[in-house]
């Protein structure tokens, strides 16, 4: 017999190891720098940190360049990682509206208090192929960055100084009586709650499936917010804030009765504004309701995804999949359903086995499904 | 031309491959032959997000001649980041003049707005759709809708409206208001205010819609009956500016917008169509 599957299988799998290995350097390109890695490839660390719930720059760009740039591999990395460490701390709840912002921009209104703050974004650049980065020359990025920084440094003082605020733009709203936090749903505002900690249940606070959708794959959520704005689910967002930016890492002093400051870590929030009208019982009047997103490092459209599931959830009915909570959140962890998926490359020689048993059983019985 | 064009020869006039611009034209012969009517197209990628107004681009780019002056609109507004990205690129691919002036313009682009001033039988209206199906809000699969509408089969579509009066005691549709063309087709005007639904009937002009990531392309030409869905009791209303005006020309009779102070945080009202309200001010200033 020429193959036999089930014997030597440790032999094959320490060669399997070494034939990745060899893949990953067999070109003989320069190697890759992690420091050049985390800082090149920015949003691909952003989103792996977010996927794999923690928050490490440096441990996300090794994941990367393990796993030969695949980020859901590399988000589990991390998150496996993660098993490894106990939680010391729970930090302490941060207003966003106190955000370092880095880009803000509102959909629902051409101008708002504090302005619109474009920031880092390539959503109004042309998709066209820069030729220029096959050769990219090292003397013209220096001087690019040198004659940048120098127009910022060249602006005034007072430009430099006024650090505007930035109030919330959805507050406006709700100052006007036109938008409110669904009660049912405030009432499901768990600030103790700990996915990490705890198992899920059906039907989940709103503070576990924010958790649950905070660490989501960008991907599949993007996928099911998508359906419910296309037309399964009635949702039609107006995007009434996004930012971008930085909150401060805090945490209580265990001893001490004060808070430290620990860091800070890069956010994107954003909130959406449903079109469609709903009941408020206190007034007696349709009103507007809002979704909520966050998540971290710079991922706008998971932000977005996020605050769009956390409204069609909140649905009154579930007719359509984005509305049916148990639907979205038991499907939208990429680490979960990736693994799971490529499971089915495992040996089901035993299961299969038997239902053989089991279909060759009923053929010879000449049984045809009865009509 | 635009002098820049010829440092671009790389790409096509207009972007897109001739083949790809003659189905297109293709397609618009038919939805101008058929009123209202979404005929599928095989919509190209474009180097910007689809999404982001590609349906409306791949008409621009089919049907632009060199003699053409493109005019691109967002929300009304010439100067705004992402109209002044689509007229960037239409005239890096194509070199042909652009203008900021309604009345100049033999092709205008558009999202969510129809200019203030009325628009000619020697001009072209482009509206980018996000969502071609009237009723998608009342039927979520593409298949069904299309039969529905094969059958002229509007019973959900004026149920959802009942529905909205029941509720509420009005007719609650924003924008993207469903209006019957030529007495055959619910048809989405793209989503336009309401204020600018009666500017689709029986007007001088053609207009082209294109919904690029749902693939569909549809048409009201020239002087075509177009009527918002209403009822006997419950009138279609186009939404309502009394007592405002707009800060910059005092406009009483134009789209509002609503925005608030980035200083003061005080609430305020200017006109959404920045070149009439540009005229206006122009005209003052004269005076």
């Amino acid at each position: 017999m020429g193959y036999v599957a089930v014997r030597g299988g440790s032999k094959a799998v320490e060669n399997a190891e070494k034939l990745v290995e060899y893949f990953r350097i067999k070109g003989e390109s320069s190697l890759l720098d992690i420091e050049a890695v985390k800082d090149q490839f920015r949003l691909g660390i952003d989103k792996i940190m977010s996927e794999g719930s923690l928050y490490d720059r440096d441990l996300a760009a090794a994941a990367l360049k393990q796993s030969e740039g695949d980020k859901i591999e590399a988000s589990f990395l991390l998150r496996a990682f993660r098993a490894t460490k106990p939680r010391a701390y729970y930090s302490t709840i941060e207003k966003t509206n106190e955000m370092r912002i880095l880009r803000r921009i509102s959909a629902a209104f051409k101008d708002v208090p504090g302005g619109q703050i474009l920031g880092p974004t390539r959503d109004y650049t042309t998709r066209l192929i820069d030729y220029k980065l096959f050769n990219e020359d090292r003397e013209a990025v220096n001087k690019f960055k040198e004659e940048f920084l120098e127009e910022i440094n060249n602006k005034s003082e007072d430009e430099l100084e006024s650090r505007p605020e930035f109030p919330k733009v959805i507050d406006l709203l709700k100052e006007e009586g036109l938008l409110i936090h669904n009660d049912e749903k405030k009432k499901q505002i768990k600030p103790d709650t700990d996915i990490t900690r705890d198992g899920l249940d059906f039907p989940a606070s709103r503070s576990a499936a924010l958790q649950v959708m905070a660490r989501g794959e960008t991907g599949g959520m993007i996928t099911l917010a998508y359906s419910t704005m296309r037309g399964y689910g009635n949702i039609h967002p107006v995007l009434g804030e996004l930012r971008v930016g930085y909150l401060p890492l805090k945490i209580n002093h265990p001893e001490k009765d004060e808070e430290v400051v620990l860091g800070e870590v890069l956010v994107t929030e954003a909130e959406v504004i449903s079109q469609e009208f709903s009941d408020n019982e206190d007034q007696d009047m349709p009103v507007f309701t809002v979704g909520y997103g966050i998540c971290f490092g710079h991922n706008e459209e998971k932000a977005i995804a996020m605050a769009v599931l956390d409204r069609s959830m909140a649905a009154d009915s579930s007719d359509a999949p984005a509305e049916d909570q148990e639907f979205v959140l038991s499907h939208i962890d990429g680490i979960e359903a990736a693994g799971f998926t490529a499971h089915w490359k495992l040996p089901h020689y035993v299961t299969f086995q038997s239902v053989l048993d089991r279909i060759r059983k009923s053929q010879a019985e000449g049984r045809v499904k009865d009509e | 031309m635009n002098k820049n064009f010829g440092e671009e020869k790389k790409f096509n006039f207009g972007f897109l491959d001739e083949n790809s611009k003659r189905e297109i034209r293709r397609k618009l012969l038919k939805a101008a032959a058929l009123p209202g009517y979404q005929v599928p197209f095989a919509s190209r990628e474009l180097p910007i997000a689809r999404g982001w107004g590609t349906g409306g681009l791949q008409i621009t780019m089919s049907i632009i001649g060199e003699d053409d002056i493109i005019k691109v609109i967002d929300q009304g507004s010439d100067d705004v980041v992402n109209a002044v990205n689509l007229r960037n690129l239409i005239a890096r691919t194509t070199g042909v003049e652009t203008t900021l002036k309604t009345e100049e313009a033999t092709i205008i682009q558009t999202r969510h707005r129809i200019p203030e001033k009325n628009m000619t039988s020697d001009q072209i209206l482009v509206l980018q759709v996000p969502y071609p199906e009237p009723l998608r809000r009342v039927e979520p699969s593409e298949e069904i809708s299309r039969q529905m509408h094969a059958e002229k089969d509007y019973s959900l579509a004026w149920l959802d409206l009942y529905e909205r009066v029941v509720k509420w005691g009005e007719i609650t549709i924003g924008s993207q208001y469903p209006v019957m063309v030529n007495g055959r087709y619910i048809m989405s005007p793209s989503p336009i205010p309401r204020w600018d639904i009666p500017k689709l009937n029986n007007a001088d002009t053609l207009y082209l819609f294109g919904a690029g990531r749902e693939k569909r392309i549809y048409a009201v030409p020239p002087y075509t009956d177009v009527k918002p869905l209403e009822f006997e009791d419950y009138h279609f209303r186009v939404e309502n500016f009394d007592g405002k005006r707009c800060l910059f020309c005092g406009s009483t009779d134009s789209y509002l917008d609503e925005g608030y102070d980035s200083e003061s945080g005080e609430k305020y009202y200017v006109c959404s169509d920045s070149a009439y309200c540009r005229e206006r001010i122009k005209n003052d200033e004269e005076l």
